[in-house]
């Protein structure tokens, strides 16, 4: 166990290295410098100031040697400050961070809880009505354009049955709630991000979960169990799922990028104020520092996901532990 | 040599024609292809043509899905929009590939370190949020229809070097290729004469399903706001007009978006098709 997890924390520790070679790349692919923004815009800035700025900045410095600045300060948490409003990097993402982290586990949450049932229910009882209609669901989940089903949920549940609110985390006078209420309040806020977040995932992970079960239900030992007698519940799910489930654990740490990624999607059509849209709204003013630093944080949460769900598939099967195998 | 190649493709061709869905996506491939090869024929209208008389109309007979919120046709809009989709899902598709192909093959055939090296290199560009990425490479360059194609295909090739460098691994301990080295084959030969042509069924798969994926991500990035430019139609940026008064132009959001479903789940139906029919055994 312990070889099995000093093996996965290195590799942990490689990825962060190479993320931050690549963003750290990407911030040098733009055209010009940094410094252009506050000295190209600014005519009464001389020559020798921008040189005074470049020095300042240490873009003077070979590559590598601004690389070395660089992650030193990012590891110190230090992304510098906004262009757009100078305050830090690091308190507007610590502000916005919490509520895409708790969207985003409640997604992961529901896509487990949901499309793992479906796909073993499909498994066990293949090109049966329900098989059929959960594969026309999963091809068209995967067809719809989450953005445009976030409207029309938005349309449907928002404006013509007014059963939801269609903007934020919760309602201005949250402050006056008691803590059920404001547990009713947070609910109907979050059901429609947290069900659009999660709907990509869904088809995917009960599709895969179905393909698992159905591998891991033609093999030998699966015949054997129910050539003993055991009740097709515990063959199903003690012998069937356990050994189907390491696979799927690992899908849905593989989704995690894509999780974090949509955020951008739904929170800025919920007008959510979290990481994605924060990311959004950076990007469209070229708030660099910001974008630079929310990348990285970012890909960071992906990789303790991924991290996680090797260690949780480390639990679910025991032979994983003795093997340092890939 | 040509007759068993021409008796694969039958066999092939018999396998695939049997599967009604796949038959269907390749349709609505097709029929997208046709719609975006006769737009200025299709089209009833210039997709440019602002009419401040009509704006944000309703479906009628001379506007069948309605007008914009400046007075564009709808239809007409979508029609130029479904040339967009499919350049920017064939290029970004194609950069994908090449890259896949190239990184997979050369883990694949050399192994050792440059196998550990570049599959380390894959495990790092899957954990970075491909959104993020392309969203951060965006605000670097220009937004426009060809930085977009090559920044979601510079973000999407690690499926196909994985595949690719699968393949590999498993062909180059063929009899074929033990003998071709004994016959002095060089590396170069080895990798693109002899074993990548036998490795290329799973990629065309993930070719057309890479497509689908292409086609989306173009439309959030325009939906965004940070994909195809104005006047440019574009499927999702027809959406984003329509963000604002959906309330009361409902036709403005809900086609386009059918559109964008209609044509992935075309190229997804034809992708799985493909796969079937290539891979019988896979299928239970």
């Amino acid at each position: 166990m312990l070889s099995f997890l000093g093996y996965r924390l290195f590799r942990f520790f490689i990825s962060l290295v190479g993320v931050t070679v690549i963003t750290f790349g990407i911030m040098h692919l733009a055209p010009g410098d940094p410094t252009d923004l506050q000295t190209t815009m600014n005519p009464r800035v001389s020559a020798q100031a921008k040189d005074n700025l470049r020095k300042l900045y240490g873009l003077d410095q070979p590559l590598h040697v601004q690389y070395a600045r660089w992650v030193k300060r990012v590891a110190a948490l230090d992304f510098g400050t906004s262009f757009v409003d100078g305050q830090t990097v690091v308190r507007k993402i610590t502000q916005r961070m919490p509520i895409t982290i708790v969207i985003n586990l409640l997604a992961l949450t529901l896509i487990f809880l949901i499309a793992l049932p479906i796909g073993v229910y499909s498994a066990t009882h293949p090109y049966s009505t329900f098989d059929k209609a959960a594969t026309v669901f999963v091809f068209v989940g995967f067809a719809t354009p989450t953005f445009w089903l976030a409207l029309l949920m938005m349309i449907l549940f928002g404006v013509i049955l007014g059963w939801l609110p269609i903007s934020g985390y919760q309602s201005l006078d949250v402050g006056g709630m008691t803590f059920v209420e404001r547990l009713g309040d947070w609910t109907s806020h979050l059901l429609l991000p947290v069900f659009i977040s999660a709907f990509g995932g869904l088809a995917g992970l009960s599709r895969y979960a179905r393909a698992e079960m159905l591998e891991v239900i033609r093999q030998d030992y699966i015949r054997t169990a129910r050539a003993k007698g055991l009740s097709e519940r515990v063959v199903v799910y003690k012998h069937a799922l356990r050994n189907a489930l390491i696979p799927i654990i690992t899908i849905l740490g593989l989704s995690v990028p894509g999780l974090i990624g949509g955020s951008v999607i739904f929170e800025t059509i919920f007008a959510i104020d979290g990481m994605g849209r924060l990311f959004y709204q950076s990007v469209l003013s070229r708030d660099y520092p910001t974008i630079m630093g929310v990348t990285v944080l970012g890909t960071v949460l992906t990789l303790i996901g991924n991290l996680l769900a090797d260690l949780s598939y480390a639990v679910a099967n025991p032979t994983v532990r003795l093997h340092r195998g890939k | 040599m040509a007759g068993k190649q021409r008796s694969t493709l039958e066999q092939f061709w018999a396998r695939f024609k049997r599967n009604r869905t796949a038959i269907a996506g390749g349709l609505i491939v097709l029929s997208v292809f046709v719609i975006a090869l006769l737009a200025p024929i299709l089209s009833p209208y210039d997709p440019a043509f602002i009419d401040i008389e009509t704006i944000l109309m309703g479906p009628t007979h001379a506007h069948p899905l309605g007008t914009d919120e400046l007075g564009r046709d709808v239809l007409s809009r979508m029609i130029w929009g479904s040339r967009i989709s499919l350049l920017v899902g064939f290029v970004a598709v194609g950069i994908s590939i090449l890259i896949g192909i190239l990184i997979g093959a050369v883990a694949g055939y050399y192994g050792g370190w440059a196998d550990d090296v570049l599959m380390q290199f894959v495990d790092i560009m899957l954990s970075i949020p491909t959104f993020f990425l392309i969203l951060a490479v965006i605000a670097l360059v220009e937004p426009n229809i060809w930085n977009i194609m090559i920044v979601i295909g510079i973000t999407s090739w690690m499926g196909v070097a994985r595949l690719v460098r699968g393949q590999f691994l498993t062909l180059k301990e063929m009899d074929y290729i033990t003998a071709a080295r004994a016959l002095g084959a060089k590396d170069g030969r080895m990798i693109f004469f002899h074993i990548l042509p036998n490795a290329m069924s799973p990629v065309y798969v993930s070719a057309v399903l890479g497509v689908a994926g292409a086609i989306l991500t173009e439309s959030s990035l325009s939906f965004l706001g940070l994909g195809v430019q104005p006047p440019t139609p574009s499927w999702g940026s027809i959406i984003t007009g329509g963000k604002d008064t959906i309330e009361i132009a409902w036709w403005l959001s809900l086609f386009p978006g059918l559109a964008i479903l209609i044509t992935v789940l075309g190229y997804n139906l034809l992708g799985e098709g493909l796969q079937d029919a290539l891979n019988p055994r896979l299928k239970e």
